[in-house]
C-alpha cells in the first residue's frame, strides 16, 4: 500500500479501459483454448479407457503427476522449449485440464444404468448410437461438473502465465500492479478473475440445466 | 396391428458352451414355440432359461445349433437389425432416464426411420394400450413414474415397432405381489389383443403357470426337461426333477390354473356413503348369507365392509366404520393369488373389479374349494 494512494484510482480504470478490456480478452480467450483442447485430449483418453479399461489406472496415475507439478515451475521447466509465450502456457494450462476432465468423463459414463446399457443393446443400439443417443447424454451432468471444475481451476492459473509474459488479466496483477506498487491495477485484475470465474461457473451450470432438465423432474405424483 | 402378430420360433439343437466351462450352459435344446403363444423358461438358477432367451436376440451367440424366428435363421441377419425387430423387456425396465415417456416409446421405431407424424400416433396408441393417459404422461421423465408404470412403459417400449417376438426377462420380478398381480392381469389382456409370440422367462413356477401357453422347464445344465401345458405338466410331470422342482403342493398350483373368471360371481349388497343404516340393515337381514355390506366410493370403487351389528339406528350409516376389505381381485387373478390376499383378511370374501377398478361380484372360499373339487383331476 502507498500512502496517499486513494484505494482505487477509478480515473486510472476509466483511462485504461482498452487495456482492461484487451488482458479480459485475452483471459478468456487462453481459457477457452486451454478447456477446449484440455476436453478434446481427455474426450479421447476416456473413450480409449472405455475400450481398454486397463488403462484407466496408468492415465489417470500419469495425468495426477502432472496436476501436482506446481505452475510456477511447470512453467519454468516449459520455457527452455517453448520459450516465453503463449504456446508454454497453454501447454500447462492443459496439462492441468486433463486429470479432473478424464475423471469426470469415465466416472460419468460409469455412472450409466447397467439396465439401460443393456435395454440399449437389446433394443438393436449400435455401439455408437449408444454412445452418444444414451451414454453420453446420461453422464452429462458429470462430464459438465468436471468442466466446471477444470474452467475455474484453469481462470485462476491463466493469472500466473502473465509470468511467462502471456498476458491475460495476470498482466494487470502483476505487469501493471505489484511490481510497479500500484494497487489499483491489481485490484482490478483480481476483481475480474474471480468474476469471471463465476461468471464462466454460472453459464456452464445453466447450460447443464437446459441440457438435461431430465436431471431435476422429480415424482411429485 | 394384429398383421404382425407372432412367429414360430423354434430351437433347433441349440448348445452354449463358455470356454473354459466343463459343462454346458444350455445343452442341445430343441423346442418350438407356437406363433402367438406365451412360452415360459423356468428353471431354477443355472438352468441356462436366461441364456436361453438371450440367445434368441444374439445377446448371447450360441455355440452349437440353430435358432429360427419364422423359418429364418436369427444369424442371417446382423445382431443389430435383428434385435430391432424383437422386443426386450428386463426386470429393472431399463428406460433411459434422459428421455419423456414419449421418446422412450419411440426409440426403435426412430432407429428404424419412421416419420415423425406416424412415430406420434404409434407413441399415443400404445400409451392409451397400456393404460397409460398419453396426454399425461407423454412428456413425462422416467423418474415422475411409480414402478408399475415405468414397466407398463417399458411394455410398450417393446411392441413399439411391432415386433412378432417379445423377450421378456422377469418383467414383474420387482414389483410388490399385489402389482404383479395386476400388472400380469393387464398383460394377458393386452396378449390377447396383440398375439405376440412371447418368450418369457422366470424363476417362479406360479408365475409361469399364470402366463404360460406353454412352460419349458429347464434343468441345470441347460437341459430341457418338460415342455408342455401347465395343465399337463402340472397332471403329469415327466420325471422326479419336474415334480420336485413344480413342488409338493400340486393340488395347490392347481390353483393357479384356475381364474376368478371361472368362477359364479356372488352379487355384493353395496351402500353408498350417505344411504340410512336402517335400510342397509333390511336389505342385509333379507339375505341371511353375508352379514357384511360393501361400501362403495362415488366411481363404484370398494372402501370396505360394513358389518350389520354395526349398523345401530336410522341416521345415515357411518363410512368410517367399515373394515377395510381385501385387495380387490380381476377376473384374470388366479385363484391361487385370490385365496391368499382373502384368506389375510378378516372377512373372507374376495372382492372383483374390473380395470376401472369397479366391483362386478364378490367370491367365496368354499366357491374355490368347490371349484378345485370339480375340476378335472391331476
Amino acid at each position: 500500500m502507498n500512502e496517499g494512494q486513494p484505494f482505487i484510482r477509478w480515473d486510472w480504470i476509466i483511462d485504461n479501459l482498452d487495456q482492461i478490456g484487451r488482458r479480459l480478452g485475452e483471459h478468456v480467450y487462453m481459457t477457452l483454448l486451454a478447456i477446449s483442447i484440455g476436453f478434446a485430449i481427455s474426450f479421447a483418453l476416456a473413450m480409449l479407457i472405455r475400450s481398454r479399461p486397463g488403462l484407466y489406472g496408468p492415465i489417470i496415475g500419469f495425468s495426477g503427476i502432472l496436476y501436482a507439478i506446481p505452475s510456477v515451475a511447470l512453467f519454468a521447466l516449459l520455457v527452455p522449449f517453448t520459450g516465453l509465450s503463449v504456446l508454454s502456457a497453454e501447454i500447462a494450462l492443459v496439462s492441468y485440464t486433463l486429470v479432473i476432465l478424464i475423471r469426470n468423463i469415465v466416472t460419468g459414463l460409469e455412472g450409466v444404468p447397467p439396465d439401460v446399457i443393456e435395454a440399449a443393446v437389446g433394443m438393436g443400439y449400435t455401439p455408437s448410437q449408444r454412445l452418444w443417443r444414451v451414454e453420453l447424454p446420461i453422464a452429462l451432468p458429470v462430464i459438465v461438473a468436471g468442466l466446471r471444475i477444470a474452467t475455474v481451476t484453469t481462470i485462476g492459473l491463466v493469472t500466473i502465465t502473465t509470468l511467462i509474459g502471456a498476458g491475460g488479466l495476470g498482466y494487470l496483477i502483476v505487469n501493471t500492479g505489484i511490481r510497479r506498487f500500484f494497487d489499483t491495477s491489481t485490484y482490478t485484475g483480481v476483481v475480474l478473475s474471480v468474476a469471471l470465474a463465476i461468471a464462466a461457473d454460472l453459464l456452464l451450470l445453466a447450460l447443464q440445466r437446459r441440457l438435461t432438465p431430465w436431471a431435476r423432474a422429480r415424482a411429485e405424483a | 396391428m394384429q398383421d404382425a402378430a407372432g412367429a414360430v420360433v423354434a430351437f433347433e439343437h441349440v448348445t452354449k458352451r463358455y470356454a473354459g466351462a466343463e459343462s454346458p450352459a444350455v445343452d442341445d435344446l430343441t423346442f418350438t414355440v407356437r406363433a402367438g403363444e406365451i412360452c415360459v423358461l423356468v428353471g431354477p438358477s443355472g438352468s441356462g432359461k436366461t441364456t436361453t432367451m438371450k440367445m434368441i436376440n444374439r445377446l448371447i451367440e450360441p455355440t452349437g445349433g440353430r435358432i429360427t424366428i419364422g423359418g429364418d435363421d436369427v444369424m442371417s441377419l446382423p445382431a443389430v437389425e435383428l434385435r430391432r425387430r424383437i422386443g426386450y423387456v428386463i426386470q429393472q425396465v431399463g428406460l433411459f432416464p434422459h428421455l419423456t415417456i414419449g421418446e422412450n416409446v419411440s426409440v426403435v421405431p426412430r432407429l428404424i426411420g419412421w416419420k415423425a407424424r406416424r412415430i406420434a400416433e404409434r407413441v399415443d396408441e400404445l400409451l392409451d394400450l397400456v393404460g397409460l393417459e398419453p396426454a399425461t404422461f407423454r412428456e413425462r421423465y422416467p423418474n415422475e413414474l411409480s414402478g408399475g408404470e415405468r414397466q407398463r412403459v417399458g411394455v410398450a417400449r417393446a411392441l413399439a415397432a411391432d415386433p412378432p417376438v417379445m423377450l421378456m426377462d422377469e418383467p414383474f420380478g420387482a414389483v410388490d405381489p399385489i402389482r404383479r398381480d395386476r400388472l400380469q392381469n393387464e398383460f394377458l389382456r393386452l396378449q390377447e389383443k396383440v398375439r405376440k409370440t412371447i418368450v418369457f422367462v422366470t424363476h417362479d413356477v406360479d408365475e409361469a403357470i399364470k402366463m404360460a401357453d406353454r412352460i419349458a422347464i429347464l434343468a441345470r445344465g441347460g437341459v430341457l426337461a418338460q415342455y408342455d401345458t401347465p395343465q399337463a405338466i402340472l397332471a403329469s410331470p415327466a420325471s422326479d426333477f419336474v415334480e420336485r422342482f413344480v413342488g409338493a403342493d400340486r393340488g395347490l398350483k392347481r390353483l393357479s390354473l384356475a381364474r376368478v373368471r371361472d368362477l359364479t360371481l356372488i352379487e355384493p349388497i353395496v351402500v353408498h356413503a350417505g344411504e340410512s343404516a336402517s335400510d342397509v340393515r333390511r336389505r342385509l337381514e333379507r339375505t341371511d348369507e353375508i352379514g357384511y355390506a360393501l361400501l362403495l366410493d362415488e366411481k363404484e370403487r370398494p372402501l370396505g365392509w360394513i358389518d350389520q351389528h354395526d349398523l345401530d339406528g336410522d341416521g345415515p350409516i357411518d363410512p368410517s366404520a367399515a373394515v377395510p376389505g381385501p385387495t380387490p381381485v380381476q377376473a384374470e387373478t388366479t385363484l391361487r393369488d385370490a385365496l391368499s390376499v382373502m384368506l389375510a383378511s378378516s372377512v373372507q370374501l374376495g372382492v372383483v373389479v374390473d380395470e376401472r377398478d369397479r366391483v362386478v361380484g364378490l367370491i367365496s372360499v368354499d366357491a374355490i374349494s368347490e371349484a378345485l373339487r370339480t375340476a378335472p383331476a391331476t
